[in-house]
């Protein structure tokens, strides 16, 4: 691939998933308007598509304030960590067969290592700002990324047993038998169940938004950024949710796959199989964020030492009985 | 084994949960409280016991029930109703009588505590459900409550 090949590729995917974020953003407000028995806004273009571009447009035409005795080199790098690795573990995600930038032999490992990486730039952004309710913030957010990326691994890794492979395109193509939530049924279920909990608190959203829980941090760790700075940060919130989702379709729903195959003779239909499914998902951690309440911190902690961590343990042994007994349901 | 049942108990009680608001989801379309205000002006209705504005309501004889008793301009904490009262002949049994002339009403000064309401002995005021009340001039916000001819119904007495 030459240099020229990737940079372009790289720009069509920055154009679509800046907007797709911005539409993420958009169903987010709506479904949380329903949730609310509210309407939502619907005002700005055909029942309000166009409202979260407006709000783009509005953030990159504001001024950008800062504090005076910010880090400024950190306080600027910090929005820029967030976004570049959420977008950069789009490229591995696998729409259709063909419609993957970049099918690495790792790509599991690879998705797992850039999400974490993310959390790199709250804690910068948290630092930097010289704001104790950023501070307070991004180290509560370094405690539950830390603490949750391993249930989000060990989940994984349970359907790595069955795959055998790390590489996304391989695992799509074992799942032609049937998706892996049905092969491997019970303990699939439960690493499924697990990984939306570690996922969710992975994307720091409700009930796991410790880091910017409003009633005691203000915004937590972006109090102090304005603008397209913020822009970033909660447009990565959203790529991240949708990330989340996405690595959920695909290691546990079949990715692009249509259910028994019925549009098998049609490939390109793999990319609304694989953004249904993945909207599915992102309505099920809407949900989520619109019933639950938020976690303390020792019960965010409790919830992942004593229950996940154990559970998902106990989970990988289950699942390497079951495929070393082959007990495997495949069509 | 509290263990166990602490995770199933968990589950439960968070399904429970989202069944409940996944109830309300459902049934959004419908039941939106939602007001798009300046769009649906013509079938606007507010709640009954809504504080716009306090209203003298007339009959269709061009008649109120206000003896001109003063009884809502002593309660009122700040000065909002101010009666310009006379005396005038009353028809029915030929003695002079107590009537007003002007009830002049301050929306300015109001609060809405509804003292007066509950102080009137024969309902002349109440409740009115207009809340559109911006002007350009002030003035605007000082009413007369009773309409130009109209006089006290006959029989009411405080």
């Amino acid at each position: 691939m030459s240099i020229i090949e990737m940079v372009l590729i790289a720009l069509v995917y920055l154009g679509i998933f800046s907007v797709a974020g911005l539409f993420l953003v958009l169903l987010e407000r709506r479904v949380a308007a329903w949730f609310q028995l509210r309407i939502g806004p619907n005002r700005v273009g055909f029942q309000g598509l166009l409202q979260t571009m407006a709000d783009a447009l509005k953030l990159v035409s504001k001024e950008l304030t800062g504090t005076e005795k910010a880090d400024k080199f950190l306080y600027n790098l910090a929005p820029y960590f967030v976004i570049i690795t959420a977008l950069m573990a789009l490229g591995v995600i696998p729409f259709t067969k063909d419609f993957q930038a970049f099918d690495i032999n790792i790509g599991i490992f690879f998705l797992i290592a850039i999400s974490s990486i993310g959390v790199i730039g709250i804690l910068l952004g948290g630092w930097a700002s010289n704001n104790k309710f950023a501070l307070i913030g991004a180290m509560r957010s370094g405690v539950q990324t830390i603490s949750y990326e391993l249930s989000v691994g060990l989940s994984l890794l349970t359907m790595i047993l069955l795959t055998r492979s790390l590489q996304l395109s391989e695992i799509v193509e074992v799942q032609k038998n049937g998706w892996l939530i049905v092969q491997g049924h019970i303990p699939a279920i439960i690493a499924f169940m697990v990984f939306m909990i570690a996922g969710t608190a992975e994307t720091n959203r409700a009930p796991f938004d410790m880091v910017e829980a409003e009633s005691e941090l203000g915004a937590g760790f972006h109090t102090e950024y304005s603008g397209m700075k913020f822009a970033y940060f909660f447009l990565a919130e959203f790529i991240n949710m949708f990330l989340i989702a996405a690595i959920a379709t695909t290691v546990f729903f079949g990715a692009w796959l249509s259910p028994f195959g019925i549009t098998e003779s049609i490939p390109w239909l793999g990319v609304f199989w694989f953004l249904l499914k993945t909207l599915i998902l992102v309505f099920l951690m809407m949900w989520f964020r619109w019933t639950f309440p938020r976690l303390r911190v020792d019960q965010l902690l409790t919830l992942e030492w004593k229950y996940l961590l154990p559970i998902n343990l106990v989970n990988i042994v289950i699942m390497a009985f079951v495929v070393w007994q082959n007990l495997i349901i495949q069509f | 084994m509290s263990y166990f049942s602490n995770i199933f108990y968990g589950i439960k009680t968070l399904l429970t949960g989202m069944r409940v608001t996944g109830k309300y989801f459902l049934n959004s379309r419908k039941g939106a409280i939602t007001q798009q205000y300046p769009d649906n002006r013509g079938i606007l209705k507010m709640f009954d016991r809504f504080r716009g504005e306090v209203i003298m309501p007339h009959d269709e004889n061009n008649e109120h029930a206000c003896t001109g008793c003063q009884k809502c301009e002593i309660a009122c904490p700040n000065g909002t109703i101010e009666i310009i009262w006379d005396r005038g002949l009353d028809e029915a049994t030929g003695k002079k009588k107590k009537k007003i002339d002007q009830f002049v009403y301050h929306l300015s000064l109001c609060t809405m505590c509804g003292l007066c309401i509950d102080v009137c002995p024969t309902d002349a005021i109440e409740w009115g459900q207009n809340f559109e009340n911006s002007v350009y001039d002030r003035t605007a916000l000082t009413r007369v409550l009773n309409k130009p001819d109209s006089k006290i119904r006959p029989g009411v007495e405080d």
